[in-house]
């Protein structure tokens, strides 16, 4: 028999009120925890944030809803979409997202999945991350974790917990720091309230607490995930220089965008070349030849038969 | 490029050089000329057919298929007109067929992908 905490029991009472029927405990962060849960009038299954404590912060409240709302502005297949928000009997706030079943990207990659596979799906999120960039939202705690692989190879990024909206006027920029000041993620070994993410993924510039980042500190964790992907495959010049690219120090030695980033891995797996290294005339040749080693295989053929043919007819 | 013109340069390129290997064998060395441009206009009419063919037809082996037939029906009627060397006109042709019927499949553009 397992004991239930209090805490715990509290978050099932507020759950069990409404829509929501509570199944099980999914995952429990800093702001908040995320049950799976049964939606009582579409009769589905439906992953729900809940926030940690009904006495919490307006900022935390005004931080949940805004992560509520900057999900449900960015509709695309590789973001998991927020179908409902509101708030508990206790006053909690939540909103309810679609349940994603499959694996986290780290599970998936331990699972024995192909290289290309594993680039094909770290593409996928980089067009998701490059979405969001689209629409003036940096991610800023993107790592493996993060992203689901769903049951049919779907790659969905989530948490977007800590993401920033970027500002849009000098007016907007204020606040928005002044937002993130008050309502920042707390990272384990650093200063409260100034570095936001997850230390071993955030770039540089995120670890010092500079406010002023923009879509390359997420090109960066884009670049620690993908050096992640690469650990015990044996991999090639070109794969290696995307990653350090991506993982430069300085935001300007970087890929500019997350789409960048995606059509260098898209050219990698088409086996052509790559903007972040340049291969010498043998590398070229070995690349050509190795996308083409049907055609290569069948002019050789050709050869062998043509040799074949002219020492035959010379005996 | 286009299927049917990938198809056309391809087979005028195959079938140059198919020609140009007749002057390993010295009994026909002396027709060489002759040899070349046939076996060039040969391949263009194969071009031509598996260019066209791989234009209507999106399937890599439906293609090399079509491609294998046409490189060998073509190479025998030359070989039925020269009345020999069958081994050495039909067994290279076939092959020309199979790469320019596989080489229009993979490389080839559709009508949509050459317009851009």
């Amino acid at each position: 028999m397992m004991w239930l905490s209090d805490d715990k029991l509290d978050h099932l009472r507020g759950i069990a009120d409404t829509r929501y029927a509570f199944v099980k405990e999914l995952g429990r962060g800093g702001m908040g925890t995320v049950y799976l849960a049964e939606d009582r009038e579409l009769d589905r299954l439906i992953a729900i944030k809940v926030l940690n404590t009904p006495a919490a912060t307006d900022d935390l409240r005004q931080r949940m809803i805004r992560e509520a709302q900057i999900i449900a502005r960015l509709e695309h297949p590789g973001i998991v979409p927020v179908h409902d928000t509101g708030t508990l009997p206790d006053g909690r706030i939540f909103y309810a997202m679609k349940y994603v079943r499959g694996s986290r990207l780290d599970e998936y990659a331990a699972q024995g999945a192909s290289l290309n596979d594993r680039l094909r799906k770290f593409q996928s999120v980089c067009d998701a991350v490059a979405f969001a960039h689209a629409h003036g939202v940096i991610h800023r705690d993107l790592k493996p974790q993060n992203i689901m692989i769903g049951s049919f190879g779907e790659v969905l990024v989530l948490d977007w917990g800590v993401a920033k909206i970027k500002p849009q006027t000098n007016a907007d920029e204020r606040k928005s720091d002044s937002d993130l000041r008050s309502s920042a993620f707390i990272c384990g070994n650093t200063l409260q309230g100034t570095v936001i993410g997850t230390h071993d993924y955030m770039s540089p510039e995120q670890a010092r607490g500079e406010i002023e980042i923009d879509e390359r500190a997420d090109v960066y964790s884009l670049g620690v995930v993908l050096k992640s992907l690469l650990i015990g495959h044996k991999t090639s010049k070109a794969t290696r220089a995307i990653c350090l690219k991506a993982m430069a120090p300085e935001p300007e030695n970087r890929y500019a965008s997350a789409s960048e980033l995606s059509t260098d891995v898209g050219r990698l797996l088409d086996a052509e070349p790559v903007s972040a290294y340049r291969e010498n005339a043998l590398e070229r040749t070995g690349r050509w030849v190795n996308k083409n080693r049907f055609l290569v295989l069948l002019v050789l053929a050709y050869l062998v038969m043509r040799i074949f043919l002219i020492f035959t007819s010379r005996h | 490029m286009s299927k049917p013109l990938l198809g056309i340069v391809l087979g005028a390129i195959l079938g140059a050089i198919d020609g140009l290997t007749a002057w390993f064998t010295p009994a026909v060395r002396d027709q060489l000329g002759g040899i070349v441009v046939g076996s060039t206009i040969k391949g263009i009419i194969a071009g031509v057919a598996i260019g066209f063919f791989a234009k209507k037809f999106h399937s890599l082996p439906i293609g090399i298929l079509f491609g294998v037939l046409v490189g060998a029906f073509l190479a025998f009627l030359v070989a039925l007109m020269q009345g020999g060397y069958y081994l050495q006109i039909v067994l290279p042709g076939t092959v020309v067929g199979l790469i320019v019927g596989f080489a229009t499949q993979r490389y080839g553009n559709t009508a949509a992908e050459a317009r851009g």
